[in-house]
C-alpha cells in the first residue's frame, strides 16, 4: 500500500502518486478535539502529539504538523506569547526596542527555551508512532522573517532600508539560531523543515531587494538544514521568483490564494513542487459544495504531472474552519485527485479566485 | 501634471526620496499645495495601492513612499487639516491586535493627503465604544491583521448600537483582503483593499455627513 511519504516524495521528484497529497495544516484544531483551551492544549506536547494524531484519523490528511506557533521563537528570545481563546496565539512586545540592541544579540540556544523542546518532545511522539509512513514536518522561521516579531514589521522595515551593517549583524544571530532549530527538529525526527519566509515574497519586498536579502539568507541558511525544506510565503505572493526560490534549494513553495496556480507551476518549471492554494480565510464560510469546487479548481490548474501538495495558502488553518469543510475537501481529494486526472482537459485550470 | 505623476510614482517605487522630492517640488513651483495635493499626491498614492494589489509593487514601497509623501506634506502645508467647524469627526484605531503597520500606512497616507484624523493606537472592543461615543466619532477605521481581531468589528458595530451611536466605520487588513465578504458581515460600512482605498472613503464621508 501507498504511504503518506511515499506519496509525497513522488510528487515532489515531480511524478505522479497514486493521488494528490493533501495537507491539511491544523493546529489549533487539535485543541477542539481534545476540548481545551487554545492555551492549555500548547502547554504540554502530550496534548498536541495526541492532537495531532487525532487530526490525523479524522482529516487523513497525507503529513503530521507539530507546529504550534511563530511566537515560540520569540519566546526564545526572551520574548513571550499572548494568547486569545480564539485564534493563533501572537507574539508580544518586541525584544529589539532599538536597533542598537542588535550589537549585543546572541543566538539563544534551543535547549534554554522550554517552548522549543515542547516541539521537539512532540515530534519524536509522533516519530515514534508512524516511523516513516507520514511526514513529519517541522517549522521554522525564516532568518529573514522573524525580525518582524522580534522588533515590529515597521522598526523592520527602516532597519532595512537604513542599516545594512546591522541588518547583517541581526541576519547572522538569526541565521545560527534558525540553523540549530531545523535540525534539533529533524534530529528528534522530523521529515522535513517547512521554512516560513513570507517577507521574502513580493507582496513583502520587492524582487531587487529579495535578491540582495532575504536570497543570499535563505541560500546560506537551507545548506546548512540537514534535511529537505520547503519555503512558504505564507500567503504571500511568488509570480517572478519562483525560479529566485528554487535557486535557494527548497523543494516545495507554498504559494498564494491571489495568484493562479497553473501560471506558478509553469514558472517553476519541474524545479521545485508548489503547496497551496486553498484560501483558509475564506474557507470558514465555504459549504461542503464549494469546497469541493475549490479542490477540483486547484488539482486542475497544478496537479498534472505531480509536483503538487493540496494545502491551504498560509500554513495553517484558522480556528473558525468548520469540521465539515474539512471533511469536504478531503473527501474531494478523493473524488478528483486520483491520478491519472483524466477529467482535467487541456493545459489550464479555471480562472483563480480573489 | 500626468509626466510629473510617473516621475514620483516611479521615484516613490524605487524608495528614492530625493527624486520623489524633487518632482514634489517642481509641482509646487506650479501650483498652490492643496491642489499639488489633490492632483499629485492622492492619484499617486492610489497607482502605489493599486500596483500592490496587483502584485507589481510590495509593501516595503508602500510603507516608505507613504512617510515620505506625509513628510513632503508636512513640509509644505505645516497644518494640514481642513476640517472646519462641524466637519466630521473621525479616529483610526487597531482593535484587539498588536500589528501597528496597517494603521501607520494609513495614516500617513491620510496626513498626506490633507486629511486629520485622531489616531486611537491600539484598543479592545469595550473601551473602544466608550471613546467614540465620548467624542462623538462620526468616521472610525479599524485595522486588523488577525482574522479574531477582524470577528470583533462585529462587537464594536452591536456595542455601539446598543449606546445609540451609528458611525460610520471603514475596515482594512489581511483578513479582509482574503475574504472579501468579510467587511459585510461584520457590519462595517467599507472596506479598503489598500491603505490608500482610506482616501476616497473618508472624502466621500466627510462631504456627505450623515
Ligand atoms: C509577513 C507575515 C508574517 C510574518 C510577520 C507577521 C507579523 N506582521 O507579525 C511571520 C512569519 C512572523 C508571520 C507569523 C504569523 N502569521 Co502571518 N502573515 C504575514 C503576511 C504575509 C503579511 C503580514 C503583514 O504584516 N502585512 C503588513 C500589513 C500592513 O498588511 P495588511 O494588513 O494587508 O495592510 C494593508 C492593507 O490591507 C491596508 N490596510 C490595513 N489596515 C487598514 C485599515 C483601513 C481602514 C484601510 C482602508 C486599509 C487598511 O493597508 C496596508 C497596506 O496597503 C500575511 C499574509 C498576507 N499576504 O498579507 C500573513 C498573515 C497576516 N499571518 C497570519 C497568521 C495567522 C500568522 C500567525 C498567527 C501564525 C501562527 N500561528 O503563529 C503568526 C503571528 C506572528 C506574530 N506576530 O505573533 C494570517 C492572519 C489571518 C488569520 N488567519 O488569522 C495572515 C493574513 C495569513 C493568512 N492568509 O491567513 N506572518
Amino acid at each position: 500500500m501507498t504511504t503518506s511519504l511515499d506519496r509525497v516524495v513522488t510528487t515532489l521528484g515531480h511524478r505522479e502518486p497514486d493521488r494528490v497529497p493533501v495537507f491539511l495544516l491544523t493546529t489549533m484544531h487539535g485543541a477542539k478535539t481534545l476540548g481545551l483551551s487554545i492555551r492549555d492544549y500548547f502547554a504540554r506536547a502530550e496534548h498536541v502529539t495526541e492532537g495531532q494524531l487525532r487530526l490525523l484519523a479524522r482529516y487523513r490528511g497525507d503529513c503530521l504538523y507539530p507546529f504550534f506557533h511563530a511566537s515560540l521563537e520569540v519566546e526564545a528570545f526572551g520574548g513571550e506569547t499572548m494568547f486569545i481563546d480564539d485564534g493563533p496565539p501572537n507574539a508580544g512586545e518586541p525584544v529589539v526596542r532599538d536597533p542598537s540592541a542588535i550589537d549585543t544579540l546572541e543566538p539563544p540556544r534551543v535547549a534554554d527555551c522550554p517552548g522549543l523542546a515542547r516541539v521537539l518532545t512532540t515530534i519524536a511522539a509522533l516519530k515514534a508512532r508512524v516511523g516513516d509512513t507520514v511526514p513529519i514536518v517541522g517549522v521554522v522561521i525564516s532568518p529573514f522573517s522573524l525580525p518582524v516579531m522580534q522588533m515590529g514589521f515597521e522598526a523592520y522595515l527602516d532597519l532595512l532600508y537604513n542599516d545594512p551593517d546591522r541588518v547583517a549583524r541581526l541576519m547572522a544571530v538569526n541565521h545560527a539560531f534558525c540553523v540549530e532549530w531545523a535540525n534539533a527538529q529533524l534530529t528528534a525526527g522530523a521529515t522535513g523543515i517547512c521554512y516560513f519566509d513570507p517577507v521574502s515574497s513580493i507582496t513583502c519586498v520587492p524582487r531587487a531587494r529579495y535578491l540582495e536579502t532575504g536570497q543570499p539568507v535563505a541560500k546560506r541558511t537551507l545548506a546548512r538544514i540537514a534535511g529537505p525544506t520547503a519555503t512558504h510565503l505564507a500567503s504571500g505572493r511568488a509570480a517572478g521568483i519562483v525560479g529566485d526560490l528554487a535557486d535557494t534549494g527548497t523543494a516545495v513553495i507554498g504559494v498564494s490564494c491571489h495568484e493562479d496556480p497553473a501560471a506558478l507551476k509553469a514558472e517553476a518549471a519541474g524545479r521545485v513542487a508548489l503547496l497551496g492554494n486553498l484560501n483558509g480565510v475564506a474557507m470558514r464560510t465555504w459549504s461542503p459544495t464549494e469546497a469541493e469546487a475549490e479542490v477540483k479548481r486547484v488539482i486542475a490548474a497544478a496537479g498534472s504531472g505531480g509536483g503538487f501538495i493540496l494545502s491551504d495558502t498560509h500554513g495553517e488553518i484558522p480556528w473558525q474552519v468548520p469540521d465539515e469543510v474539512l471533511l469536504a475537501i478531503r473527501d474531494a481529494v478523493d473524488r478528483w485527485g486520483c491520478y491519472p486526472l483524466d477529467w482535467v482537459d487541456g493545459d489550464r485550470g479555471p480562472e483563480p479566485a480573489s | 501634471m500626468v509626466e510629473l505623476k510617473t516621475e514620483l510614482f516611479d521615484a516613490l517605487a524605487s524608495v528614492d526620496r530625493l527624486r520623489a522630492e524633487t518632482a514634489f517640488d517642481r509641482a509646487l513651483a506650479e501650483a498652490p499645495p492643496l491642489t499639488v495635493i489633490e492632483t499629485l499626491i492622492v492619484p499617486v498614492l492610489a497607482d502605489l495601492g493599486e500596483a500592490w494589489q496587483e502584485g507589481r509593487i510590495a509593501l516595503s514601497q508602500i510603507y516608505i513612499g507613504a512617510r515620505v509623501c506625509e513628510e513632503m506634506v508636512a513640509r509644505a502645508l505645516p497644518t494640514p487639516d481642513r476640517g472646519q467647524d462641524g466637519a466630521p469627526c473621525g479616529a483610526i484605531v487597531v482593535l484587539c491586535d498588536y500589528h501597528m503597520l496597517g494603521k501607520r500606512i494609513v495614516g500617513s497616507i491620510l496626513r498626506a493627503s490633507g486629511v486629520a484624523l485622531r489616531d486611537y493606537g491600539r484598543m479592545e472592543v469595550d473601551a473602544l465604544v466608550d471613546r467614540v461615543v465620548a467624542d462623538r466619532l462620526d468616521i472610525l477605521l479599524i485595522s486588523t491583521l488577525m482574522l479574531p481581531a477582524a470577528l470583533k468589528v462585529r462587537e464594536v458595530r452591536d456595542g455601539l448600537a446598543r449606546r445609540g451611536h451609528r458611525p460610520r466605520i471603514a475596515v482594512g487588513g489581511a483578513p479582509f483582503r482574503f475574504d472579501p465578504t468579510l467587511w459585510q458581515a461584520v457590519g462595517a460600512d467599507a472596506m479598503g483593499e489598500t491603505a490608500a482605498d482610506a482616501i476616497p472613503i473618508v472624502q466621500r464621508w466627510t462631504e456627505s455627513p450623515r
